[in-house]
């Protein structure tokens, strides 16, 4: 059972989202994946919890220890988090309500009249491979679809995306709804994109700004 | 490595700068020189070898040396080119590292080179702004040795450890006291072997002292048998002194390598303006003439003798007749004779990276990146003078060769030929639906196995974190790594066997770092 999570740990390093995927070094494309790893794990009757935490996370905290030192860059990351967010969703239902392990519940967008999502997607993928519960409602979203979301998700963290200046202000928007519904106590406010910074993010009211998904990341530590 | 254990090098689809017409224009505007005035040969031995060969050769009374006029008919000029090989080897003290000089394969290699009178010792100063002290910026501060023994040892631990020297030919002139032209050769090449596993080339002095020079090699390779098949040492000749005069020295000196079978440079230098015309049809004909007289030459004292067509045209600036290194005409002499050798098919020694400039800084950055990428998108197979070269030749700058070094792996990678075939566009468009169909719709995933087979290149090794240019430092730190880390010596054992059976080594511990 062990060499089975030592295998999901080992296939989170290689990122490799299922059988399709060649892994870093090109050969391993036929080899189950984490998905089909973890659902024959579950169903071999192991536990939910342990295959969390010594497969998927075990995993995602070596990648990220080879991040720092160089080994791993972004992309490399990107295709764990994403093995690791695809092993959760098959876990989910099946942690009990003690084991979830879940470091909150993140609802994230690209405002009203802004098409830009790739940073978002990145911050999202990263997000879920951190074990946040990630909630994305896409590129363009108005703020009152943000808010409904909200109102329904319950969310930790609300996160905001912005790649045009002409789109910023309905950030401030956004949080200025937060307020009025009385949920802004209640959620952290993390924005994010190019023309941001962190004055601007004092100046609209948000809790953080985030250079990039390291960052949000970073500053998710002590939120 | 090769397939065949060779160093890879950078293979890439070359570019021509001249047309197969211009080529043949050359070619023959080159035998027309050949045949009249043909070239003033000092040296009565070769001037005996060329009359015997066929060429027409008459005394010349208007020296007050013994002179010979020689006419080379183009018949015993391509005979000559037929006769040498289209490959070349040259070996190395660690095997891996030997090359492969193949005139059907523009495989790039680069090297060090000349023979610099001084070395640019570099320092990190801290510099304060006078009208805000507040501001400080570190930059090298440089200082200047004469050449040494130990200074070419230290210039042989950097080139073998910098990623992009691929072969290395002396590049200090030592100016110790006790250095005399009876021992220099041998002193060069143990300076260069002691710390140096890449192929190693370089003049010689002394003819009478080849022999001791190939004695020690044949004892670091192994024996005289494994000597001749990994050739760890070949020989630089440049006997033509432009125009078109076969000195006596350095002809007897290719005479000399080329009866033992010795990979040797044919090489020529002229320089446009002054001892060459300016022009690159002008130059190119000449240099070329000047060129194939020699390998005419080293191909009738023993035919097969593996040669490399050795071109080091220059440029004069015209206000002084000094080298002008970073001039475009540079780059137009050296792509063309890349051109006119491959149509010989003779591997071709070819020169960039030369800065004007004393110091490393812009315009030393401006003078060496645009010559490399010029004549290496060529297919230059011997790319010399590639690395730390400044004041036209006069400087070696150990700092300025890590940075040469980093350049060299970009250009490297710009010209790398693409290897993509039907396979690899309907791999793509498989990825492409697959991320289409995914909720992110990013790539990334799927740069994981090209960056782990080098198909994806690095960001500059020397960038800047921070909003100031920090290239010097990092190039700096980088350089010291080097030089205080470990290095791949000759051990003890060699080195005693070396001091026994050669003559002419000075005192041991100049060459231990």
């Amino acid at each position: 059972m062990d060499e089975m999570l030592e295998t999901i740990k080992m296939n989170v390093l290689q990122g490799r989202v299922d059988a399709e995927d060649e892994g870093l070094e090109g050969d391993m494309e036929g080899k189950p994946g984490v998905l089909e790893l973890v659902k024959e794990a579950v169903e071999k009757g192991l536990s939910p919890k342990n295959i969390l935490l010594d497969g998927l996370t075990a995993g995602m905290e070596e990648v990220g220890r080879k991040y720092e030192a160089g080994e791993y860059l972004i992309p490399d990351m990107l295709a764990a988090a994403e093995a690791v967010g695809g092993g959760m969703d098959i876990l989910e239902p099946h942690l009990k309500g003690d084991e979830t392990t879940s470091k909150g519940r993140f609802l994230i967008a690209t405002v009203e009249g802004d098409l830009h999502d790739i940073g978002k997607n990145i911050v999202a993928t990263m997000l879920r491979g951190s074990g946040f519960e990630v909630k994305d409602l896409g590129a363009g979203v108005a703020s009152d679809k943000i808010i409904g979301e909200a109102k329904e998700f319950n969310p930790k963290f609300v996160g905001l995306s912005a790649l045009l200046t002409t789109t910023m202000p309905h950030m401030k928007e956004t949080i200025d709804k937060l307020k009025e519904i009385g949920m802004r106590d209640k959620v952290k406010v993390l924005i994010g994109g190019a023309p941001t910074s962190e004055e601007f993010a004092a100046s609209i009211g948000a809790d953080h700004h985030c250079r990039d998904a390291f960052d949000a990341l970073d500053k998710l530590k002590t939120a | 490595m090769t397939e065949n254990g060779y160093r890879p090098g950078t293979i890439v689809n070359p570019q021509k700068r001249i047309s197969d017409e211009q080529v043949k224009i050359l070619h023959k505007a080159s035998m027309e020189i050949l045949d009249d005035p043909g070239i003033v040969c000092f040296n009565e031995e070769a001037a005996d070898y060329l009359d015997k060969a066929g060429c027409k050769v008459k005394k010349d009374e208007n020296w007050p040396q013994k002179a010979w006029q020689v006419r080379i008919p183009e018949n015993t000029v391509m005979g000559a080119v037929e006769s040498a090989p289209e490959t070349v080897v040259l070996g190395a003290r660690d095997p891996g590292n030997r090359l492969h000089l193949d005139t059907d394969v523009p495989r790039l290699y680069f090297g060090t080179g000349s023979e610099t009178n001084i070395y640019l010792k570099t320092r990190i100063a801290e510099f304060q702004q006078v009208d805000d002290p507040n501001h400080k910026i570190r930059y090298p501060v440089f200082s200047e040795d004469r050449g040494t023994v130990t200074h070419l040892c230290e210039s042989a631990k950097l080139c073998n450890a910098l990623e992009n020297v691929d072969f290395y030919i002396r590049n200090v002139n030592l100016q110790d006291p006790d250095i005399t032209e009876d021992n220099k050769d041998v002193n060069v090449f143990l300076a260069s072997l002691m710390y140096m596993t890449k192929h190693v080339q370089a003049g010689i002095t002394n003819l009478d002292r080849l022999d001791d020079v190939l004695k020690m090699a044949a004892l670091i390779a192994g024996g005289e048998d494994k000597l001749k098949e990994n050739p760890i040492v070949s020989f630089i000749t440049c006997l033509v002194k432009s125009p078109l005069q076969m000195v006596e020295d350095t002809t007897q000196k290719l005479i000399g390598v080329a009866r033992r079978g010795f990979p040797v440079v044919v090489s020529s230098s002229p320089q446009g303006g002054s001892t060459a015309p300016i022009l690159e049809e002008g130059m190119v004909s000449m240099i070329n003439a000047e060129i194939l007289a020699g390998i005419t030459l080293a191909q009738v004292v023993n035919p097969g003798t593996p040669v490399l067509y050795g071109a080091v045209p220059v440029r004069a600036r015209l206000d002084t007749l000094h080298d002008l290194y970073g001039a475009p005409e540079f780059v137009h002499y050296n792509v063309d004779c890349v051109q006119m050798a491959r149509s010989y098919r003779i591997p071709v020694y070819s020169t960039a990276g030369v800065g004007d400039t004393k110091v490393p800084g812009m315009q030393a950055m401006v003078e060496k990146i645009l010559p490399y990428l010029g004549v290496a998108s060529s297919g230059a197979q011997y790319i010399h003078y590639a690395l730390g070269l400044m004041d036209k030749t006069n400087v070696f700058c150990p700092l300025q060769a890590v940075l040469d070094d980093a350049s060299i792996g970009l250009v490297r990678d710009i010209l790398r030929r693409p290897l993509f075939g039907k396979e690899n566009a309907e791999k793509t468009v498989k990825e492409v639906r697959k991320v289409m169909a995914s909720s992110t719709r990013l790539f990334a995933r799927y740069i994981r196995k090209p960056l782990r087979e080098g198909l994806v290149t690095k960001p500059y090794a020397f960038e800047s974190t921070e909003d100031k240019d920090e290239v010097m430092v990092k190039a700096a730190e980088r350089l010291d790594e080097i030089l205080s880390g470990p290095d791949d010596r000759l051990d003890e054992g060699m080195l005693e066997r070396i001091y026994k059976e050669v003559p002419g080594p000075v005192a041991r511990e100049r060459f231990l770092l």
